[in-house]
């Protein structure tokens, strides 16, 4: 449950009537906290105790969902304030915005075709924010029916029009969008819907301390699929709200802020939209929205994305294996290196530079890098020739040299005696590829 | 139930460096720019502050950059077979804060110059720009070796920012700040140990260096490990905050020359037709990582394109505006 023995105790009987099968409540309590035995084996817990120990036990932020089933984007359930402390769970979903009252078609086939894939990792937006501009209930409906044929992809729906939002649903609503916005004077109405069509709801205050006001008005009506807009809209004021709400979830565990966060880029430019959005990535949103649909500027948002979420502990790999670059023959170059992702790329890369159709071999050494491998017994010639018969390089090209990174120049000569190939030693950075193949191969 | 703002409260701060040197100090610039100094996290101005704004150093070679694609040669016009006349663009027309000198020529495999070659490139830069100044070798230690030490003493007095000194090669650069009053890069392979090593290594050469040096940390491009040098970047910056003085040095970025080698960064949008326009996506591949960087704590950013530069300016006046509650 995640409390100590000690804190449940606090909150039982203390009769040690031993109705739960347990000699003392004490007993009882540590049970409890090491998943044991449940709560309600306790027959006297008051209604009381049972709040104050499920709301302990919840995580700092809540996790909340949008949409359905394998297509459904998780937010919240985090824990850190850096991702170096462990990791961030929940990779920063993008939306990008489609007013109601410009060509929403297009719009949409433009957000279709924000699909890239770089470094054998596929990246797409997730989610069309579509915003009531016209202020119209209909022209908001006819904007989600035209959108949702087009795509299979997620919604955020983007009015405090209680009216508006009705509509919109009845074509949504299995969908499970998130419904934008709560505030203030419409809070009833809009939780209510949200209840009743079971979609996650942004509760949208002016600042932090009416924010703090409303979610508590929201949960009091016994609806917690929430996600927080603090209302700010300058850069260094969204940062900042961010940073209190994360911390105060986290730290403080402050109930009212434990739940998604959604930040809106507010700059006209958008290449200084991309800017803010990249930050509000990196700093604790768990959805931007965004206007810029551009490729140039949605990639790097992506890419920033792969790159922040990534689990710290976990190193990124490729598969191991034959790799071919260009249009490669029996007399192209063999190179061999590790399959941690970013030294596989890089050197893929800079081979891909030399327009010199070429072979690499990438060892399995579990995703680390050339020195750390080899450090770590994983890059070793046997290791290395092993992978040289396993991936049939000796049928594919006529020549026995293969080229290894530089840093492990070491190896040299007992590959060359266990492979029965000539090793050509390589430069010591990827950065050298280039002008040495261009000296050897060219 | 209020909210109470969440201030955290630190034992100690980003030591300030100041770049450059004038007059009064033996040098010839206008000003001279301080990094560092922070008493928080970045941009976190409602619980500390942020007295310096990060700057943003824009690249000079001494050779003409051959390699570099034809948008980012396009931004720069007829400048760029003159090292003076490019730095003078840079900061008359670009706003580069700090100009980062290249010594490309010193690369065995292209021209090989030597100190004597190199040294009235310098003169002739430091007398055309009055900005603080970054002067690098060529990246290769045994030839950066022989020329750092003859252009610190051609300089001395400017208090230049000298790249790179390493952990296993950081004699020659220190020495040659400490004789000749300059600052050092300190410059570790994305290990957070080896950089708090290599500042005590350098403290036991010269302590006074110990408020003269900025640490990379060795960043990659966005996509290509950013995250590793953003970590280290936060992990320090929070040393530094925490009482850890030897990783409380201002940090450096060298930016544009990561990101301009990569794929992304060069390669068409015929080539990669997903990917779209090569020159606004080099454009945003630049920007970003360096954004990136500013929420890890970097103070200094090397940068090639002009409008990518100017991106980040922006986004740095945005950051610097208060946000107190």
């Amino acid at each position: 449950m995640g409390l100590t023995g000690l804190q449940i105790f606090k909150h039982l009987p203390k009769t040690n009537c031993k109705e739960c099968g347990f000699p003392t409540c004490l007993a009882f309590a540590m049970a409890l906290a090491n998943g044991q035995i449940a709560l309600d084996a306790c027959p006297y817990v008051s209604e009381e105790a049972k709040e104050a120990l499920s709301s302990a036990a919840a995580p700092p932020i809540r996790k909340v969902k949008i949409g359905v089933g394998d297509n459904a984007i998780e937010m919240g359930d985090e824990t850190e304030i850096f991702r170096h402390d462990k990791r961030f769970n929940h990779p920063t979903a993008f939306a990008v915005a489609i007013k109601d009252d410009e060509d929403v078609a297009a719009k949409v086939d433009t957000f279709n075709d924000l699909s890239f894939t770089r470094v054998g990792q596929h990246y797409e937006a997730d989610m069309i924010a579509l915003v009531n501009a016209s202020g119209d209930a209909a022209k908001f409906k006819a904007a989600a029916e035209t959108a949702a044929a087009k795509t299979a992809k997620n919604f955020a729906l983007i009015s405090e029009d209680v009216a508006a939002m009705e509509a919109a649903l009845e074509v949504l609503a299995d969908r499970k969008p998130l419904i934008y916005a709560a505030n203030n004077d419409n809070y009833e109405k809009m939780t209510e819907l949200a209840k009743a069509k079971e979609c996650p709801l942004v509760v949208k205050a002016a600042n932090l301390e009416d924010l703090t006001a409303l979610v508590e008005k929201i949960v009091a009506l016994d609806y917690k699929e929430l996600v927080l807009d603090p209302g700010s809209r300058d850069t260094s004021k969204v940062l900042a709200d961010m940073t209190q709400i994360r911390r105060l979830a986290v730290r403080k565990k402050f109930r009212p802020f434990g739940y998604p966060t959604i930040a809106f880029t507010s700059k006209e430019d958008p290449r200084e939209e991309m800017m803010q959005a990249g930050i509000y990535l990196a700093k604790f949103a768990s959805i931007v929205v965004i206007n810029t649909d551009k490729k140039e500027h949605i990639l790097p948002l992506l890419s920033l994305r792969s790159n922040i979420f990534t689990d710290p502990q976990k190193p990124v790999q490729v598969e191991p294996g034959l790799h071919e670059v260009g249009d490669v023959n029996e007399n192209s170059p063999v190179y061999c290196t590790t399959n941690f992702s970013l030294t596989y790329y890089l050197v893929e890369g800079e081979v891909d530079a030399t327009r010199i159709p070429s072979y690499i071999i990438s060892v399995d050494t579990a995703g680390t890098s050339v020195l750390t491998s080899y450090a770590d017994n994983k890059f070793t010639a046997e290791k290395i020739t092993e992978t040289i018969k396993a991936v049939g390089i000796e049928d594919k090209v006529k020549h026995r040299n293969i080229v290894i990174p530089g840093g492990v120049a070491v190896l040299q000569g007992k590959l060359e005696d266990e492979s029965g190939w000539k090793v050509i030693v390589g430069p010591r950075e990827s950065s050298g590829i280039n002008k040495f193949a261009k000296d050897l191969f060219a | 139930m209020g909210v109470e703002i969440l201030k955290e409260k630190y034992r100690s701060e980003v030591r300030e460096v100041v770049l450059g040197a004038t007059a009064e100090d033996g040098g010839t610039r206008s000003h001279t720019i301080k990094v560092g100094g922070e008493t928080t996290l970045p941009f976190l101005h409602f619980e500390g502050t942020v007295p310096n704004r990060p700057v943003i150093s824009m690249e000079v070679w001494d050779i003409f950059p051959e390699e570099w694609p034809d948008n980012l040669k396009d931004a720069f016009g007829d400048v760029l077979s003159d090292p003076a006349a490019w730095a003078k663009k840079c900061v008359d027309e670009f706003g580069a804060d700090m100009i980062t000198l290249r010594f490309k020529s010193a690369d065995p495999d292209l021209k090989n110059s030597t100190a004597e070659d190199l040294i009235p490139v310098l003169k002739k830069v430091l007398e055309t720009v009055k900005v603080p100044l970054i002067v690098y070798g060529c990246g290769k230690p045994e030839k950066d070796n022989e020329i750092i030490g003859p252009l610190a003493e051609s300089a001395e007095g400017e208090n230049l920012l000298l790249g790179v000194a390493e952990q296993d090669n950081f004699k020659a650069v220190a020495s040659a700040a400490m004789a000749y009053k300059h600052s050092v890069i300190a410059k570790s392979p994305i290990d957070i140990n080896i950089a708090k090593q290599l500042n005590i290594r350098i403290s036991e050469l010269s302590t006074p260096l110990l408020d003269r040096i900025i640490i990379d940390p060795t960043v990659a491009a966005l996509g290509y490990g950013l995250e590793y040098a953003y970590s280290i970047m936060e992990r320090a910056r929070f040393g530094a905050l925490n009482g850890d003085r030897m990783l409380a040095m201002p940090m450096i970025g060298d930016v544009g020359h990561e990101v301009w080698s990569k794929k992304e960064a060069v390669i068409s949008g015929e080539e990669e037709a997903t990917w779209g326009d090569q020159a606004e996506r080099s454009l945003t591949w630049e920007a970003t990582t360096a954004m990136a960087l500013l929420q890890g704590g970097v103070d200094i950013i090397n940068m090639r394109n002009p409008a990518a530069a100017a991106l980040v300016k922006k986004n740095i006046d945005d950051l610097m505006q208060d946000n107190s509650y």
